[in-house]
């Protein structure tokens, strides 16, 4: 019997990888654009009250970004500036934090300023699938509830000025 | 046309694959000779024709075909021709291909040096190698196209990423894949044995080749890739556990376990359901690398395309060959009497315990490397296994391991007499322990692991050459003589069991010893650091051939002496943009001075982030690598006289 030993871990970690590789966020639906953003609810980070819902997106008639991020996320602090950047500009930015403790969501926007408007917490990270995340961090540019375009990966310096900015502006119009 | 060739040329050689892995099969149950003999020239046709695609891909890639969607996204007309070369190999698709070349290259020499091997065992292990092949030539087709083309096409590829355009990282994925894929030669003899039901020392002879060919190429492989993080990365890191890593490092712990208990199968014909359990974990090791790599499954998802469609496949595919190889493993190896007995003490039991040792390690790396995936697959946690786990799991199994490592040569087969080994032994043991001893209170009494390290790569080195002496009876009469009679195999144990104990000593002693100043330097700025006098004179802008970079010149001397000045650049390359760092490095025997250049901290651009690194006896870790490939190869070339002499067994 203990020569099947082997062939029942391996089982077992195949199943591991098979699960694993659903987990992948690749696989995940992802959100169209130019499609309605999903209807959902989200707290405040840390606490029971409503954050952000679909339908506070679906009532603005601006161009708004829908950031996802996490304090855990190495990139999210790369990107951070230039999310600062656009607030400076002042486009309204929400943001989720993704599969995050409240306490940490805190100290990253405490110690990096806090360059949203309203910050929603996803800590199961059914919206975010939802929503076609595939990882974070991930940004959405949103107007009148639909989404018109998609980032996926950190805002990166070099495309900041020459894509981000313009198809933000575009979708303005 | 040509891509069309190659496209071709790669369904012929994955319907070759098909017919050497299925006819043959059949006719060795049969016995009939008809079907078996298919499988040889099979295994010509199909290197011949993975080769030719394999060459077209190339040749687009040569001539930057950007119809080819592959090399558009992977290459770029302003790359140097060296990484025009090296990107056929250095993307998903391309190097599939290449694993699937080197598999029927393997799988070619199977076929021709085996010709003397019984019929039947030499059909069944072209078979096996066949059908895992045809695993990989199916996933080429199915779902990794490397020959897919676009219209309209674009006039300018995207390049590769720069951190790549390296040559230390050009020829590392070959060394690699070499040594993954060798090892199918061992299963695909482990699988064929089990069907076979008969392991015995002719097949251990057969055998062990094919796992030191791949070990030596593992070994080398991974060295490369440690080096290439150590220069190019920026921080004098050479090791950092991370999956990828991690993936090409469990394969090498198993192959160097199976490499000694094959020694145990060929002498003493004992061990033998546990060297082909090994013979099959190693090699599935090597697909579970590439699945950890190629599906994304560990790693960021924005560092590497993920695939959903690709991931299935190969789990499938792995589902297969392991879980099947694994399934048979546990239904025939009842039959496969174990031959010699050996009392507790003896060579037999020294290499048990390396195999335990080493088994164990690989599993640790193992779980280190899987848990986040399990633990997020089970609650959704996301955690990181980082360094501190796996440097004391595995330091924790190497101490014993190396410890025992300095015993075993010295052991006799069957029963060995541990009073006379340690009275042999005892004066290396001591100067080693004296020696580690010594070394912590040079250091000043703190890093005790680095003293214990120490001692241990002394130990390894003193006792290894002591068991080396006492077996030519050194400075006796006629030890010339028997030094030059020494086989090669006991040649190459000696050398690769040397180059660990360099490799140790070097790795404690940059590991522990190391050290760093980090600052923000003007024109004329001056540092010291390990014994070194540093003064950063000025920098300069360059254009090289697809980057720019500043170039900074530091004048170094040493005692007053005054070197050759290092030169470390900050490149910028221009597609895809991306900034790299191109370390300085002075690399003598007792260390190596490492000069990178950071950022510019003011607009005048006179003031630079310097960052100085002195790592010492740092060129003994790739110097004790080498020598261990050394000896691998030297080893390699005594065991080619009995490739051919499979049925001699000597009693």
């Amino acid at each position: 019997m203990n020569k099947f030993i082997p062939f029942m871990i391996f089982c077992v970690i195949s199943g591991a990888l098979y699960i694993g590789l659903n987990l992948n966020p690749g696989n995940i639906p992802s959100a169209l654009i130019n499609d309605p953003v999903p209807q959902f609810s989200l707290p405040v980070v840390g606490g029971e009250e409503v954050g952000l819902t679909s339908d506070e997106l679906a009532g603005q008639d601006e161009v708004v970004i829908v950031n996802f991020f996490a304090s855990w996320c190495a990139p999210c602090y790369v990107e951070h500036p230039f999310l600062m950047d656009l607030k400076a500009r002042g486009y309204k930015i929400y943001g989720v934090a993704y599969k995050d403790k409240a306490r940490n969501t805190n100290t990253f926007l405490a110690e990096l300023g806090n360059p949203y408007y309203k910050v929603a917490a996803d800590e199961v990270g059914r919206v975010s699938i939802d929503f076609g995340v595939y990882g974070v961090p991930e940004t959405y540019v949103i107007k009148n509830g639909v989404i018109r375009y998609k980032h996926s990966g950190p805002i990166h310096e070099m495309e900041f000025e020459d894509k981000v900015i313009p198809i933000i502006e575009s979708v303005d119009q | 046309m040509i891509v069309e060739v190659g496209h071709y040329a790669l369904i012929v050689a994955c319907l070759l694959s098909l017919i050497q892995g299925t006819f043959p099969l059949y006719g060795a149950v049969k016995k009939q000779g008809r079907l078996m003999s298919i499988a040889a020239p099979a295994a010509y046709g199909q290197l011949f024709f993975a080769l030719l695609s394999f060459s077209a891909l190339m040749y687009a890639f040569v001539v930057s075909d950007f119809s080819v969607v592959n090399v558009a996204r992977n290459s770029h007309t302003l790359k140097p021709m060296l990484y025009k070369i090296s990107a056929t190999w250095g993307n998903h698709e391309g190097s599939i291909l290449f694993w699937a070349l080197i598999l029927a290259l393997y799988g070619a020499m199977v076929a021709y040096f085996g010709r003397k091997l019984p019929k039947t065992l030499h059909v069944r292990v072209l078979s096996i190698q066949a059908l895992v092949g045809l695993g990989f030539y199916l996933f080429l087709l199915l779902t990794s196209n490397p020959f897919e083309r676009i219209y309209p096409f674009p006039m300018e590829g995207n390049g590769l990423n720069p951190l790549l355009q390296d040559p230390g990282l050009a020829f590392h994925p070959p060394l690699l894949y070499l040594g993954y894929v060798g090892l199918s030669v061992t299963f695909s003899f482990a699988v064929g044995a089990l069907i076979e039901g008969r392991v015995d020392a002719a097949w251990a002879r057969w055998v062990r080749p094919w796992t030191l060919l791949a070990w030596c190429f593992l070994t080398a492989g991974i060295t490369l890739g440690s080096w290439w993080a150590y220069y190019e990365l920026g921080w004098g890191g050479w090791w950092f556990w991370d999956p990828v890593e991690n993936a090409s490092f469990m394969p090498w712990l198993v192959a160097t376990a199976l490499l000694h208990s094959a020694i145990v199968v060929e002498k003493r014909d004992t061990l033998k359901a546990w060297t082909i359990l090994l013979a099959i974990i190693a090699f599935s090791f090597s697909l579970l690398g590439t699945f950890i790599v190629r599906s994304g499954v560990l790693t960021s998802v924005h560092a590497f395309a993920t695939d959903p469609e690709r991931g299935v496949f190969i789990l499938l595919f792995l589902f297969l060959v392991i879980g099947g190889s694994l399934l048979l493993f546990a239904l025939r190896a009842d039959k496969l009497q174990p031959g010699g007995l050996f009392a507790p003490i003896s060579r037999e039991s020294m290499l048990v315990i390396n195999n335990l040792l080493l088994s164990v390690a690989a599993a640790v790396v193992m779980f280190g490397t899987l848990y986040p995936l399990i633990r997020d697959a089970l609650t959704g946690d996301k955690i990181t296994v980082g360094p501190p786990f796996f440097n004391m799991a595995f330091g924790f199994l190497m101490i014993p391991l190396i410890l025992f490592m300095g015993i075993g040569p010295s052991a006799s087969w069957k029963r060995a007499d541990l009073m006379g080994i340690v009275s042999r032994l005892k004066f290396v043991f001591a100067a080693a322990l004296v020696a580690g001893i010594a070394f912590f209170y040079i250091a000043g009494g703190s890093e005790i692991m680095a003293a214990v390290w120490l001692g241990l790569g002394i130990w390894l080195l003193l006792s290894t050459l002591f068991e080396w002496a006492d077996r030519v009876k050194l400075f006796k009469p006629a030890s010339l003589k028997r030094m030059s009679r020494q086989t090669r195999a006991s040649v190459g144990m000696t050398l690769g069991h040397l180059g660990l104990a360099v490799a140790v000593i070097g790795m404690a002693s940059t590991s522990y010893w190391d050290s760093e100043h980090q600052s923000i330097m003007s024109y004329g700025d001056q540092a010291s650091i390990g014994g070194y006098d540093i003064t950063f004179k000025n920098t300069d802008g360059i254009i090289g051939p697809n980057y720019s970079a500043v170039k900074a010149t530091f004048d170094i001397s040493k005692d007053g002496v005054t070197l050759d000045p290092l030169r470390p650049e900050a490149r910028v390359y221009l597609s895809p943009p991306m900034p790299t760092t191109e370390a300085a490095i002075l690399s003598t025997i007792m260390g190596d001075l490492f000069v990178v250049i950071g950022e510019a901290n003011s607009k005048d651009y006179d003031e630079w982030a310097v960052r100085l690194y002195y790592k010492p006896l740092q060129i003994w870790l790739w110097g004790g690598a080498a020598i261990m490939v050394l000896g691998g190869f030297i080893s390699l070339s005594d065991r080619r006289f009995r490739m051919g002499l499979s049925k001699r067994v000597k009693k």
